[in-house]
């Protein structure tokens, strides 16, 4: 299954040359050539050796054009979760909409552009940064991306501005985004000591079968902190694969939690490189799936500098035929000393026929580390169903309470008080296909 | 009330249960002792519906209907509970929620209106004095970090509030300590009404000196070898088990 930019060279060429600036076109060309090398991966390349994306391959996307009508804004504002009053950005398939979109409320000094924008007002910055951190080199869908983002977001953060609310980033696809690919693009600077939190919410009204793979690249300056939240709630047709690379500096804090529950197939990797000492990171998740749904998280940490932390809490709840995937990666440099990571992963299986594959993968090369990781995967505990039961609690709500239940441990992890809400509600309505709590 | 007919019951080829005859009538307080290993908590969990015991023989009757043939949920829904001799951890679950919803679906079975939360506050706030348990546990995950007496105070909060018609106490008492002990037989001893019925599991006659029963049955090898009134558990108390056990 190889030649994957060929089957796009077509709309790569329609595209016209991918630029200007010049360094630009240059960029888009080299991740397209990258991208026909390898082709889409096949699950004999280790890093997708359970996620078969051969749904995605075999299809031909087209480019998506700027929609004709979008969503009203306050269905849109119902279909995703969080407060309503955070700042937004929104792209309706792929596009950006500044009449949905609402930057008024970040404070002065936060810069916010579309990615167009940024190409032409801040063009030093866009050079010195755009796909400095997500390389694509042996990346497909990061080459894939590269080739073909038309839009995005840019967004700095200048030094000690702890920025009060959450900008919440909105991709909605629509029906008219049937047959297409999106591909959003996102950069993120958040400079020494400021403190930014970014809301990435995937949502579909009446969207079908697309593709989302979209792109961000963040840099977390010194004594920084960045909070970055993804909930994907694609369409149940769709395919989305997400692509987060971070590079963190000096006692710098990045904390990402992703939730998952939409698309038919759907991978979200997360890339963290502590390279200052005294960094932390946070990476939890969580993830529903049944029917025939594919959802796979790949983590890599990457410890470079000494004395930083990783923390990481990813739980999976998979019904129906549904197939989970976890692997986490874990890398402690030479000089990395005094590293301390803690990995956990576990996973409910509500069918017999439910699968997961859970992999942690740690490769140490320092001595003075202390690193552990442990995975469960397991079922209802039979004696609390029972016990819940023998208190008159029927058992699909008994069923549906422990579910919940388990899922509650990670969504606390969630600070946005809206957010988690909004995810709790969703999360039990989905289990108790009720509306009350 | 409840009527209990040669039953047998066995986990994999193991029988614990070697036909047990009890009736328990309205009204009545019955104690049932005997040695560790004997299938107290076996009958006590038959009794509640648990699926890991097999019953081979013999009939549940309460109330005229077949209590085997019921769902554990419909059991307690018609008034049975049982207090675990090991309460089980619902880690995720608030105390709150996981009472309001029981509450709830017990009175949503029986016809009745659900209670709103606020409502149903108020009345946890009533029985959580009878019990003398503080409100913060409430909001804390089902018996998760508690201890061992905070556990069984829970188990008697549960009780009061879903005010059962038939309970079993699986050694309540055990691990309590003295003022605790009181306050649960006080719970207990304040739950009884002429139309229900308590079976207590206990191995020791402390706890009958505040919930005095009218029966009092000694299982050993998974058949009760003794039956009498309340003077047995004192008789039980000075000589053991080992003279019932050798007669039968
Ligand atoms: N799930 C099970 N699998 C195998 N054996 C079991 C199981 N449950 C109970 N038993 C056995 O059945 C017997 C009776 O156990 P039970 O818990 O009913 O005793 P008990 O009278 O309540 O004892 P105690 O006074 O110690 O609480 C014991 O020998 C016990 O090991
Ligand atoms: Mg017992």
């Amino acid at each position: 299954m190889t030649g994957g930019g060929a089957q796009y060279s077509e709309a790569f060429a329609a595209l016209g040359g991918g630029g200007p600036p010049a360094w630009l076109a240059d960029l888009r060309k080299a991740a397209l050539a990258e991208f026909s090398t390898l082709g889409f991966p096949t699950t004999r390349n280790e890093d997708w050796h359970f996620t078969s994306v051969t749904p995605i391959a075999e299809r031909t996307f087209r480019s998506a054009k700027p929609p004709s009508g979008a969503p009203p804004l306050t269905e849109l504002l119902e279909a995703v979760t969080g407060d309503p009053a955070w700042p937004r950005a929104v792209f309706v398939n792929g596009s950006f909409d500044g009449s949905l979109s609402s930057l008024g409320g970040l404070p002065q000094g936060v810069r916010v552009n579309t990615l167009t924008a940024a190409l032409k007002e801040e063009p030093e910055f866009m050079a010195a940064h755009l796909g400095k951190l997500a390389t694509f080199d042996a990346q497909a869908f990061t080459a894939f991306n590269t080739a073909f983002a038309q839009d995005g977001l840019v967004v700095r953060v200048p030094r000690e501005l702890k920025v009060p609310l959450p900008l919440h980033i909105i991709h909605v696809a629509d029906a008219q985004a049937a047959g297409c690919m999106l591909h959003p693009r996102l950069l993120v600077m958040v400079e020494e000591l400021a403190e930014f939190a970014i809301v990435e919410s995937f949502v579909s009204f009446n969207g079908t079968e697309y593709f989302t793979n979209s792109v961000a690249e963040a840099t977390v300056g010194n004594g920084a902190r960045l909070h970055h939240y993804k909930v994907q709630r694609e369409s149940r047709e769709a395919f989305h694969v997400g692509t987060m690379q971070v590079a963190q500096g000096r006692s710098s804090l990045f904390h990402s939690f992703s939730y998952a529950s939409g698309a038919a197939l759907s991978r979200t990797n997360i890339y963290a490189k502590l390279l200052g000492e005294g960094a932390e990171v946070q990476l939890n998740g969580l993830y529903l799936i049944d029917g025939s749904q594919h959802a796979d998280h790949q983590t890599f940490v990457e410890h470079i500098a000494p004395s930083c932390a990783s923390r990481e809490l990813y739980k999976g709840i998979v019904d129906g035929d549904a197939h989970g995937v976890f692997n986490g990666k874990v890398f402690v440099d030479p000089e990395a000393q005094k590293t301390d990571g803690k990995q956990s992963n576990h996973t409910l299986l509500l069918s017999p026929t439910a699968r997961v594959d859970s992999k942690p993968q740690l490769e140490i090369f320092a001595d003075d580390v202390k690193c552990t990781h442990g995975s469960t995967v397991g079922r209802l505990d039979e004696i609390a169903l029972f016990y819940m039961k023998s208190r008159g609690i029927g058992a699909e709500n008994a069923r549906a309470l422990l579910t919940y239940a388990f899922a509650a441990e990670v969504l606390e992890t969630v600070e946005l008080d809206a957010l988690r809400d909004g995810l709790e509600h969703i999360a039990f309505q989905r289990f108790t296909h009720t509306d009350q709590r | 009330m409840l009527k209990i007919e040669n039953l047998h019951c066995s986990v994999g080829e193991k029988e614990i249960l070697k036909g047990i005859s009890l009736s328990v009538n309205a009204g009545e307080i019955h104690a049932i002792m005997g040695p560790n290993g004997s299938g107290k908590s076996t009958l006590a969990q038959v009794i509640a519906g648990h699926p890991g015991f097999e019953v081979t023989q013999g009939t549940i009757d309460y109330e005229g209907s077949d209590l085997l043939d019921m769902e554990p949920e419909v059991r307690a829904q018609k008034g049975v509970f049982l207090a675990f001799q090991y309460p089980v951890e619902i880690p995720g679950v608030t105390n709150a929620y996981f009472l309001r919803s029981a509450y709830n679906e017990i009175r949503k079975a029986r016809g009745d209106e659900e209670m709103d939360p606020m409502e149903f506050l108020d009345l946890m706030e009533a029985k959580l004095k009878l019990v003398d348990m503080d409100t913060a546990l409430l909001h804390r995950s089902v018996n998760a970090g508690f201890s061992g007496g905070e556990k069984k105070r829970n188990e008697i909060l549960q009780m009061a509030v879903l005010e059962p018609k038939l309970a079993i106490l699986d050694e309540t008492d055990s691990g309590l300590d003295i003022d605790a002990l009181r306050v649960v037989a006080g719970g207990v001893n304040a739950l009884r009404k002429p139309d229900n019925a308590t079976v207590i599991v206990t191995h020791y006659q402390r706890l009958l000196n505040y919930i005095v029963p009218d029966f009092v049955h000694v299982l050993a090898g998974g058949r009760i070898v003794k039956s009498g009134g309340k003077e047995l558990a004192l008789e039980l108390e000075a000589k053991g088990y080992d003279w019932l056990v050798e007669a039968a």
